[in-house]
């Protein structure tokens, strides 16, 4: 039986104290996203990584700016299991690649954003920048090549629901999970519990993210995981 | 009584640290082959390929020191590539040509790439990542107090071959070892994360530390038993 991943994410305020509520609410993992928004911060996401390896007893992903592999070198010493490349990525292809042979397929998750195409339901491109810059790629070619090159997960955001409240995308979620064979976690526009599982059933997602549901206090991790499981889902509980 | 845990220079061994710790054992990391060789107990966690793992083992002489440990009884526990580094061989980053580089050979066989597709053809996402339940119908030490079906966290695209040695299965595209154990000796490895585990993991890390102590009590008492010929001849 194959547990199916949920994931939680912060993006401001006290990470660590989140992360530890979500581990013991039995999340499978969390991903720390744009923590540092600037090269100056860097050390601050390399403190975190090293703090959260010390609190929490989960797997957990750090992403932002990362530009070299000297950058993700410092943050796996720190103890991240994982970290997320977007933009620096996308600009430099090549990163992908030597960062997984540095540190492994299952250490780098490419993380896209999307949003669709108007007029082509079936056609969704990579924004950057945190979603301000359309770069015209398709979203789907560039999930294919970041697979080729090493990539051990993708974190698939939908621009066009995130922050909606009304369900993942499942369509470019579904697209994008039958066009790569790595796991494919879907993200963004999350609102109710049924959300969940649709992404897990009709996206063909292998795991699940939301964040704010959790950090306002809306959802549990402990409530989805049994809307999960009571939709058949296998999860750890 | 202290773990030793193998450092091979290839990351970050802080939470396998922090888990032991955690589970009350005194722990020092090492990546000398000396402080290896005379260590209570011997954990080899899993960072990095195998060939560049062995090949930095080979380097700093840790292969041999690990293999004189087990063989004087140090308990030992391997974890994800550490696990696969207890077989005799491995193709994961192994040359095009030549012979594959080799592993501790606690357990016959050779390490390979995970099937990304079952016995049916249908397809399966390799990176195997996520939790996933460990499976097992004899009682096991290293088990102790977790039940059969508990998740674990997996993050690996090679598994080991079924053997002899197996105690515990987990299913994904194949059914694969996800613990094992040399028959009858305190010798284990596990596929799977026990650091990043969560409770059930760091009650395995526990039972392993338990183990560790229980074997270091029987031994110190076999030296006293050897300290004193004399007596042991009356």
């Amino acid at each position: 039986m194959k547990g199916v991943n949920f994931v939680g994410l912060r993006d401001a305020g006290d990470p660590i104290e989140l992360a530890r509520a979500y581990d013991e609410q039995k999340a499978d993992e969390v991903i720390f996203l744009d923590i540092t928004a600037t090269s100056d911060d860097r050390a601050t996401t390399v403190e975190l990584a090293s703090h959260a390896s010390a609190e929490l007893h989960l797997p957990y992903c750090v992403g932002g700016g990362f530009r070299s592999v000297a950058d993700i070198r410092k943050m796996i010493a720190a103890g991240a299991d994982k970290v997320s490349v977007n933009s620096a990525a996308v600009a430099n292809p090549q990163l992908i690649t030597d960062a997984a042979r540095a540190f492994g397929t299952q250490a780098i998750l490419c993380a896209i954003d999307a949003k669709a195409v108007p007029g082509n339901p079936n056609k969704w491109e990579v924004y950057v920048a945190g979603g301000r810059k359309n770069t015209h790629i398709d979203a789907i070619e560039w999930a294919r090549e970041a697979t080729r090159r090493g990539a051990g997960e993708i974190l698939l955001t939908s621009m066009d629901r995130d922050g909606s409240r009304d369900g993942f995308d499942c369509h470019l979620t579904r697209s994008v999970a039958r066009a790569v064979d790595i796991p494919v976690i879907a993200s963004g526009g999350v609102g109710k519990l049924e959300h969940f599982a649709e992404g897990i059933i009709e996206g063909e997602a292998d795991a699940v993210l939301a964040a704010s549901v959790f950090h306002f206090g809306e959802l549990t991790v402990r409530q989805v995981k049994e809307s999960m499981r009571a939709a058949g889902i296998p999860v750890r509980l | 009584m202290s773990i030793v845990i193998v450092d091979y220079h290839k990351g970050n061994l802080l939470s396998v640290e922090r888990g032991l710790v955690g589970a009350g054992a005194d722990v020092v990391v090492t990546d000398k082959a000396d402080v290896i060789r005379a260590a209570d107990a011997v954990v080899l966690p899993g960072v990095g390929a195998f060939a560049d793992a062995a090949a930095s083992m080979e380097e700093m002489g840790q292969m041999e020191a690990v293999r004189a440990a087990v063989a004087g009884g140090a308990p030992f526990l391997g974890i994800c590539l550490g696990m696969h580094l207890m077989f005799e061989a491995g193709t994961e980053h192994a040359p095009a040509d030549g012979p594959l580089p080799r592993g501790l050979g606690f357990i016959e066989g050779v390490v390979d790439a995970m099937p990304r597709t079952d016995a049916a053809g249908l397809a399966y996402k390799v990176p195997h990542v996520g939790w996933n339940s460990v499976e097992f119908s004899e009682p096991n030490s290293l088990f102790d107090g977790i039940a059969p079906g508990e998740f674990f966290y997996f993050t690996h695209s090679f598994v080991a071959p079924p053997s002899v040695a197996t105690i515990a299965e987990t299913v994904h595209s194949v059914t694969f070892p996800c613990a094992v154990q040399v028959p009858g000796r305190p010798v284990f490895g596990v596929q799977f994360h026990p650091e990043k585990s969560s409770d059930a993991g760091a009650r395995l890390l526990a039972n392993f530390a338990t183990i560790a102590r229980a074997a270091r009590a029987g031994s110190a008492h076999a030296d006293k038993v050897a300290e004193n010929p004399v007596a042991s001849k009356e």
